[in-house]
């Protein structure tokens, strides 16, 4: 059928112009330091930022106790953990938009459709991410110390202590993981947030925004630009774990 | 020394300090506005809004969604004002107390898109519903919204005066794709299908590839858009007052003539048609 191969591949050589185009785009975009497009960056980082000290904060401490400490239902507590990994964020968002509505249960802190809002809902997502894998990493570190802590009969807050400060390279990429499943995500955000223009709108809601519009280069443009951060924050957290453990060497 | 925890401080110290300068802004005036994906996307609310808050300091925060959902969503008391494109359901949204009154405000119309090769031969038809009955007839794939939208509402309307059953062919050549008008639009061109939209979102939008309007210009095309102050009795938090001086602005001489000036590629999109007040 010749049409239809000529269609297919008139649909190629337009995607890969997009393709090309969106690369072009992406660069423009970062060099000329587009101010919507940096207030969009900004607020991205400080709701994954903010959600992630959240879910640090919880998840770090609640993952490490029950890594290290055997109580009654332990396995059973493990397994709804680490099935909560698999929240899907639009339920998040579902969630979260039916406590925060003027017709749920919190909308009188009127957080529903701020930043606030999508913290909030990132928090929710992540949490889990952060306690199931610190609980992983606790335990493994836990297994190797059981040992030493029980010659020294070490008092379990202190022994949580040490196991969460040695075990920090690992929980610093627990961290990086619920990192990269919060900025990510489009499904909780876009409920919560609402998309609205320099108030709610981030790197992604702003892709789902740009396919919308059928302006699919610019789309793929800032999905690059989204790439592009989650590689620079990485880079971060490796330059400084290895600067850390080299001051701890010397 | 620069040791984990002085890191995570500073960062934390930072990230409070960006989450209270946007509490600052949100004491900014300014409603939300729960509208439609079609309104937005056309730009027609970037060309509206900075003209109302100069006038008036207010800054109006829009959460375009699919008609259905901005309806819900103001049912919820999350938002000020509703301006969304489905008569009856509005009339319906007012009539149960959730909004004060329902005002006119433009219409535009809806058109049939679909692939220059029209394997249904509707190109050019005027008969929307009869165009509707071949594509059904022809078994060519039609791609609906599916999203319970004021679009998706229009186009079942359609369909039932087509005399089709679209139930039935779900799955087969009538396909739901659940999502707004510019991702059905996608899939529309991604399957080379035919689609019903509204003519704003159409002449903005950007990845039409092999799709063309094919049926234009039917009175049963006809898309009307209203507006609704979220009612301030039954949900107290509504900012009523900002949110009536938008209504008022958007009906008044100068709002009805900002959208007459709203172009998209030079040609007019939506067509004011409120009523006067009292009138």
């Amino acid at each position: 059928m010749p049409t239809a191969n000529a269609t297919v591949a008139f649909f190629l050589i337009d995607t890969m112009q997009d393709f090309t185009l969106a690369f072009v785009l992406a660069g423009q975009l970062l060099i000329g330091l587009d101010p919507t497009l940096m207030g969009i960056v900004g607020l991205s980082l400080a709701v994954t930022g903010s959600a992630l000290l959240v879910a640090c904060l919880i998840g770090f401490p609640v993952g490490a106790l029950i890594g290290f400490r055997q109580f009654r239902g332990r396995s059973f507590v493990i397994v709804c953990l680490n099935a909560l990994m698999g929240l899907p964020p639009v339920v998040v968002g579902l969630l979260v938009y039916m406590m925060l509505s003027n017709a749920g249960p919190l909308g009188f802190l009127q957080l529903l459709y701020t930043p606030s809002a999508m913290i909030v809902a990132q928090a929710v997502l992540i949490t889990p991410i952060v306690a199931a894998l610190s609980r992983q990493v606790v335990e493994t570190l836990a297994r190797e110390y059981a040992d030493t802590f029980r010659t020294l009969v070490v008092p379990w807050p202190t022994a949580l202590l040490a196991l969460l400060r040695d075990g920090r390279s690992g929980l610093a990429t627990v961290a990086l993981a619920g990192f990269g499943r919060a900025i990510a995500e489009v499904g909780a955000v876009i409920i919560v947030g609402g998309n609205i223009a320099h108030v709610t709108r981030v790197m992604t809601t702003s892709i789902a925004l740009e396919t919308s519009k059928g302006d699919l280069a610019l789309a793929l443009a800032l999905g690059f630009v989204l790439l592009l951060i989650a590689l620079a924050v990485n880079a971060t957290v490796a330059a400084l774990s290895l600067a850390t453990r080299e001051a701890g060497h010397g | 020394m620069l040791n984990r925890r002085s890191i995570l401080g500073a960062a934390g110290a930072v990230l409070l300090t960006i989450g209270a300068l946007a509490g600052a802004l949100a004491e900014e005036k300014s409603i939300i506005v729960q509208s439609t994906t079609s309104t937005a996307n056309s730009g027609l609310f970037d060309h509206l809004l900075p003209l109302f808050q100069q006038k008036t300091g207010i800054r109006v925060d829009v959460v375009a969604v699919g008609t259905g959902q901005a309806i819900k969503n103001a049912a919820n008391g999350d938002g000020d004002v509703l301006f969304v494109h489905a008569k009856a359901d509005e009339e319906k949204f007012v009539a149960e107390g959730n909004g004060v009154e329902r005002f006119d405000v433009m219409y535009n119309d809806f058109v049939v898109v679909g692939p220059k090769a029209d394997p249904a031969g509707i190109a050019g038809s005027r008969d929307a519903a009869a165009a509707l009955a071949k594509v059904a007839a022809a078994g060519a794939p039609f791609v609906s919204r599916g999203d319970d939208s004021g679009t998706h509402k229009a186009e079942l309307k359609l369909w039932k005066a087509a005399g089709v059953d679209v139930k039935a062919a779900s799955g087969g050549w009538y396909r739901e794709t659940g999502s707004g008008m510019g991702q059905t639009l996608n899939i529309a061109a991604g399957m080379s299908g035919y689609a019903l939209t509204d003519r704003a979102t159409w002449a903005a939008f950007q990845n039409k590839g092999e799709l063309t309007i094919v049926v234009e210009g039917d009175t049963k095309l006809l898309n009307q858009y209203g507006i609704i102050l979220v009612n301030p009795v039954k949900f107290p938090r509504v900012k009523a007052e900002a949110g009536k001086a938008f209504v008022d602005w958007v009906i008044s001489d100068e709002g009805q003539k900002a959208i007459a000036d709203f172009k998209v590629s030079g040609e007019q999109v939506f067509f004011p048609n409120a009523k006067k007040a009292g009138g």
